[in-house]
């Protein structure tokens, strides 16, 4: 199965194409709306600020795609930026609205410590999810993001903890996402890249 | 949960090889960058960090390609600079394959360039490398690898830097420099107790006491050696093993 990698212009392309071409997959990566909605499986991969990803997004006219792909059923996985997206909105961007694909905004996380959340941090399980399949419960991934999803929606499956609680793992039917860098993140990183792409064959 | 402190290996290379000295000069060859970044990687390091010093001199197409070949070897975090001075150049080293850049003399003469490659890359990408030299009660910060002072102190460069649009902070002691004596304790403590973004803490790592001691006392939230790891007097698993008995939280990959 190939892997649609969704290229918006974010700094992490080739490295997210990479760990999945490690991992034996078939990479795309493509900007064209038409590709995006014929793709098998999804991954945007994101970093820097909010807004550069959903300017990108309507600039391509991918918006549409992804929500439709998302709506019929094919495997989604967001990155970092990529599961920022998925919410209605961010705190980052006020005056743009997200995906929406999961209610809730992303806010910034608190000033009372060092900003941004950057390096390896573990996780805490919320619930059983496809990610972390086969993954020691103290493993460390690796973050760099200022702004953070809520920990307290259904779709979360796991959190980690910077200054509050915010959503690391989330999984919904056939959209996954995180917002650690799993291209980043050593052997724990590509075990949860092989995992979305067992559960999206 | 907590946030692991970071090791971080530095590979300063003339472009295509790795090279070390003391006090910033009398350079010598230290191996292969592509060889040391697989080892790096595997021995359980959390984040790399090349460094062209040749930059300004000499041919940046082969440090872009040591970049493209280093990247192609890590499940880790990349950082790379030396000679950046415009977005473009940045640009260039971000598609090789680094996560992140780090700029030191060319923001310390135009200081926007930070907010520039803040805006394009995101802070997080954005490194402030500042060389810092004891001045009486202060730190004074010196450029072009050292070799230069200026006016700037380094708590009031940390400062702005970070408004300016720096996301992590690259402090360099130049009077412990390639000591191996320990970090700069007060200096690193100054610094990041003063910004609100992390603070690499580099310059004279030996002992593993010497981290435990700049993550304690130091208040850093990453340290970053090059020759006790290339010359391997300091494996990254031993010193993480290390701290992690003295209670530093660190990553230890199995």
């Amino acid at each position: 199965m190939k892997a649609t990698l969704i290229d918006y212009g974010a700094g992490n392309v080739p490295s997210v194409e990479r760990a999945l071409r490690r991992l034996g997959s078939e990479v795309e990566t493509t900007n064209e709306a038409q590709r995006i909605a014929e793709a098998d499986c999804l991954v945007l991969p994101g970093v820097g600020h909010c807004a550069a990803l959903v300017c990108a997004l309507d600039a391509f006219s991918l918006r549409e795609p992804i929500c439709w792909a998302i709506a019929k059923g094919v495997p989604f996985l967001g990155i970092c930026l990529g599961l920022q997206a998925l919410y209605e909105m961010s705190e980052e961007a006020p005056e743009m609205r997200s995906l929406g694909i999961f209610p809730g905004r992303v806010t910034r996380l608190p000033e009372e410590v060092k900003l941004p959340h950057m390096g390896w941090n573990t996780l805490r399980a919320l619930r059983a999810g496809r990610l972390l399949e086969s993954i020691p419960p103290d493993s460390y991934f690796y973050f760099a993001h200022s702004f953070a999803a809520p920990a307290d929606g259904v779709e979360s499956a796991a959190a980690c903890e910077h200054g509050r609680e915010f959503a690391a793992v989330v999984e919904r039917e056939n959209v996954y996402a995180v917002q650690f860098h799993p291209e980043k993140s050593g052997a724990v990183g590509a075990q949860v890249l092989r995992n979305y792409l067992r559960a999206a064959a | 949960m907590s946030l692991a402190r970071r090791i971080i290996p530095c590979l300063d290379t003339d472009g295509a090889r790795v090279v070390k000295g003391v006090h910033f000069e009398g350079l010598r060859d230290a191996g292969d960058p592509v060889e040391l970044a697989a080892r790096y990687n595997a021995e359980g390091a959390d984040e790399l960090v090349m460094l062209d010093i040749a930059a300004a001199r000499d041919n940046r197409p082969t440090f872009l390609d040591t970049i493209r070949r280093v990247a192609e070897q890590l499940a880790i975090p990349l950082t790379a600079g030396g000679g950046i001075r415009t977005l473009e150049s940045a640009r260039a080293v971000v598609r090789a394959g680094a996560d992140k850049i780090t700029v030191n003399t060319a923001a310390v003469e135009r200081p926007e360039l930070l907010s520039e490659l803040s805006a394009e890359f995101g802070a997080q990408a954005v490194v402030l490398a500042i060389d810092a030299k004891r001045e009486r009660e202060t730190w004074q910060v010196r450029i072009r690898g050292g070799r230069e002072a200026t006016s700037l102190s380094a708590e009031n460069w940390a400062q702005r830097g970070v408004e300016l649009g720096a996301g992590e902070i690259l402090l360099t002691s130049v009077d412990r420099d390639g000591t191996q004596s320990g970090f700069d304790l007060p200096l690193t403590a100054a610094i990041s107790r003063m910004v609100s973004v992390p603070v690499i803490a580099s310059g004279g790592a030996k002992l593993p006491a010497h981290f435990v001691e700049v993550f304690t006392r130091g208040a850093a939230e990453a340290a970053l050696a090059a020759s006790i790891f290339h010359d391997q007097t300091q494996s990254i698993r031993g010193l993480k093993e290390f701290l992690r008995a003295q209670g530093v939280a660190v990553r230890l990959p199995c």
